[in-house]
């Protein structure tokens, strides 16, 4: 594998093998010393042309740990931010020895085009409305973690799928390692054509679902007319307790951040014990490990 | 001016035939003093006409000239093409188009026919000053926003009822703007795969079925730019049965390239309307053979390296088209020649109003037509293109048939396959 562009660019043995790279990596948590030398003189570039704090941490701590030297390259105060194009941006990294560029951006489809331009490996940590496969690789690494499994889990997926990153990194994924996932939400905002279950309802999706995972929901989207109002969408799709009461006892709450608690999520849902919010946070930095682990470690 | 006997060329009919062109005319009588030039195995096509070229002087000279657009349109067999207004400034006076026409006539490589914008700097709001164009030196017949949608439907109706004084006619972007806020590409499976906003087949279908029901109300000519969608065939279908006086035109490219293009995310597959489906292909090909699309127009629209190699987000949409369009016809059509001649010739130079145009190759006719080599396979290769852009979607295909040679009234404007200049 030479770049992750896609959740679709893993086959199941190969997207197993980043979860149980991923394992190991978590038992360093545990040390005292929490570095390998694995990735000692190489260089990881966080190439961020989008606020996001939370993911661009979570890459940085998993190069260090690697021990890579990291650079991070952020929109502001960069000459990104005085209108260079993605390619002569791509050419700099290039000059400077990038082995890795982790790219966040908001136009769909970035992380490819820098493919096309740089030696060096390119992780997509988030593009438009398209992919978010590290995202989608750490959900799946904290659902197997506390289901013990992924093959058979019925997982809904409930919200803004259709702007969602989040949602189509994970269908993709899902579907390779056997899940049977069902996207949740109003028909405005489930596309048609994602080649997996549909689901208008989801009082009777609930019962079933061993997992939920819940979709950020933009208000701005009311004002294009995807719903009418933000209590009428709370009604209908958020997730509080009476509904989460609903599921099986075995069954947990995901969301991949940052929520609007009162919105798709009541906080006696975030802070409840089925919630994996905040071991989410903690499995992205495994997860980002063994995906950089796994792209630069074989190599030099 | 130098006298051309071509030997022994294919008409579109069938028929062999020697052609002498001479003073500007096919001509009859005495050879002695032509430049032979051996037309054996060659098909001889009226001068192909573009209804819709985007050759962007004024205002972006970086992408290309009128003369560099002349010439790759030469190249590609033509000898007219309709020059769009969405130039900067806009070509929505008589001044504009003057200047565009005289540009055309400077470059000597192909007739240069301004189109007038309908609206006062394509923005939607007033009609521009269509009879003052009409009563240019560039006498503007076909109007149009292009780019851009005359979406507003007084506007509209207005257009097509002004025209009429001066047998004018509106070529309509058809778009509703509302419906492809954003919009990236055709919306649908591979859409929604790639995270790209979605232009839907019924933003292009609401305009053209509302236009085709305006122009049948005001007793109106209304011609369709590049048609891209199944369901517009099935609308222009239902209007044409009905008498309504609507004209279309589709490009090579909704002809040849379909969706599944844009996975790579190279912006040179980003256009508008947006390549569409297999099924989409299928229709508008079945469409132009039968006529209810009516010409082939290239759409040519280039671009500046900057605004394609980028994002695709932030790319403008568009390709290249002159110098592969009638390889495309081709290739789609096959060898029938006479309807090639039909949808890129005549029927082109009839709604353009260009009179020295698309005439059968016969004695007396205005010496307007280009040599092709059915035989011929190339490879497409962007930097051997007379554009001064580069943003052709063919790169690296192979297609069928080469233009020898173009005359313009009797001038060659291509030898061998070479621009003379
Ligand atoms: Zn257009």
């Amino acid at each position: 594998m030479k770049h992750l562009l896609s959740a679709t660019d893993l086959d199941a043995s190969t997207a197993t093998l980043v979860l149980d790279t991923a394992a190991e990596m978590a038992t360093l948590a545990g040390r005292e010393v929490k570095k390998l030398p694995t990735l000692r003189g190489r260089t990881v570039v966080n190439l961020f042309y989008e606020d996001s704090t939370r993911t661009r941490i979570s890459f940085e701590a998993a190069a260090k740990r690697l021990s890579a030297d990291v650079i991070n390259f952020s929109a502001k105060g960069s000459s990104v931010s005085k209108g260079e194009s993605l390619k002569d941006t791509a050419l700099t990294l290039q000059a400077m020895g990038a082995d890795a560029v982790v790219i966040r951006h908001p136009a769909s489809g970035a992380p490819h085009r820098l493919s096309t331009w740089v030696a060096g490996s390119v992780v997509n940590a988030g593009d438009g409305t398209h992919e978010h496969p590290t995202q989608a690789l750490l959900d799946a690494y904290t659902m197997r973690s506390r289901l013990g499994r992924l093959a058979g889990l019925s997982v809904a997926i409930v919200g803004d799928v259709l702007h969602s990153r989040v949602a189509r990194s994970n269908v993709h994924l899902l579907a390779t390692l056997g899940a049977k996932v069902t996207l949740v939400g109003p028909p405005t905002l489930i596309p048609p054509d994602l080649r997996t279950e549909v689901s208008y309802d989801l009082d009777a999706v609930l019962p079933d679902a061993d997992v939920v995972m819940m979709l950020r929901v933009q208000r701005e989207r009311m004002a294009a007319s995807y719903f009418p109002s933000a209590r009428e969408y709370a009604r209908r799709y958020g997730l509080d307790g009476p509904r989460m009461r609903r599921l099986p006892d075995h069954a947990i709450v995901m969301h991949p951040g940052p929520m609007n608690r009162g919105m798709e999520i009541a906080p006696e849902v975030a802070d409840s014990a089925r919630s994996t919010i905040v071991e989410q946070v903690a499995n992205g930095v495994s997860v980002r490990m063994a995906v950089l682990y796994l792209l630069l470690g074989g190599k030099s | 001016m130098t006298q051309y006997l071509l030997k022994g060329a294919q008409l579109p009919s069938g028929e062999r035939a020697d052609i002498l062109v001479k003073d500007g005319v096919i001509a009859e009588g005495s050879a002695k003093d032509a430049q032979i030039i051996d037309a054996d195995g060659l098909v001889a096509l009226p001068g192909l006409v573009d209804l819709h070229t985007h050759l962007r002087e004024p205002g972006r000279e970086d992408a290309e000239t009128v003369e560099t657009g002349s010439r790759a349109a030469a190249l590609g067999g033509y000898t007219a093409v309709c020059a769009m207004a969405n130039t900067s400034p806009v070509a929505d006076t008589a001044g504009v188009v003057e200047q565009v026409y005289r540009l055309g006539r400077e470059a000597g490589l192909v007739d240069v026919q301004p189109v007038g914008a309908v609206t006062v700097g394509l923005a939607g709001e007033r009609l521009a000053e269509l009879g003052a164009m009409a009563t240019s030196a560039a006498q503007v017949r076909i109007f149009s926003d292009d780019g851009h949608c005359v979406a507003d439907p007084r506007l509209m109706r207005r257009a097509l009822e002004y025209v009429k004084a001066f047998d004018g006619v509106i070529a309509q972007h058809a778009e509703e703007p509302r419906l492809t806020e954003g919009a990236q590409m055709h919306e649908g499976e591979v859409a929604t795969r790639l995270g790209l906003t979605g232009w839907p087949a019924v933003a292009e279908e609401a305009i053209i079925a509302r236009d085709v029901l305006l122009a049948e109300h005001v007793g109106s000519r209304l011609h369709v730019c590049h048609v891209s969608t199944a369901g517009s065939v099935e609308v222009l279908r239902q209007a044409k049965a009905r008498g309504v006086r609507v004209t279309a035109e589709v490009t090579p490219h909704h002809l040849l390239l379909t969706d599944e293009r844009a996975t790579s995310y190279d912006p040179v597959f980003k256009v508008n309307p947006p390549l569409r489906t297999q099924a989409d292909v299928e229709a508008l090909r079945q469409a132009l053979r039968e006529g209810v699309i009516d010409v082939v127009a290239t759409d040519h629209a280039p671009h500046a390296v900057e605004d394609k190699e980028c994002e695709w987000a932030y790319a403008r949409p568009g390709m290249l088209g002159l110098e592969t369009a009638l390889s495309i016809a081709v290739d789609v059509l096959g060898p029938d020649w006479d309807l090639i001649a039909e949808r890129m010739s005549r029927t082109p130079a009839r709604i353009a109003g260009l009179d020295g145009h698309g005439h059968d190759i016969k004695t007396g006719a205005p010496a307007n037509l280009t040599l092709v080599d059915p035989a011929a396979r190339r490879v497409v290769d962007p930097s051997d293109s007379a554009s001064r852009s580069r943003n052709t979607p063919y790169a690296g295909m192979t297609l069928p048939a080469r233009v020898v040679a173009t005359f313009l009234r009797g001038e060659a404007t291509v030898l061998d396959g070479k621009a003379v200049r």
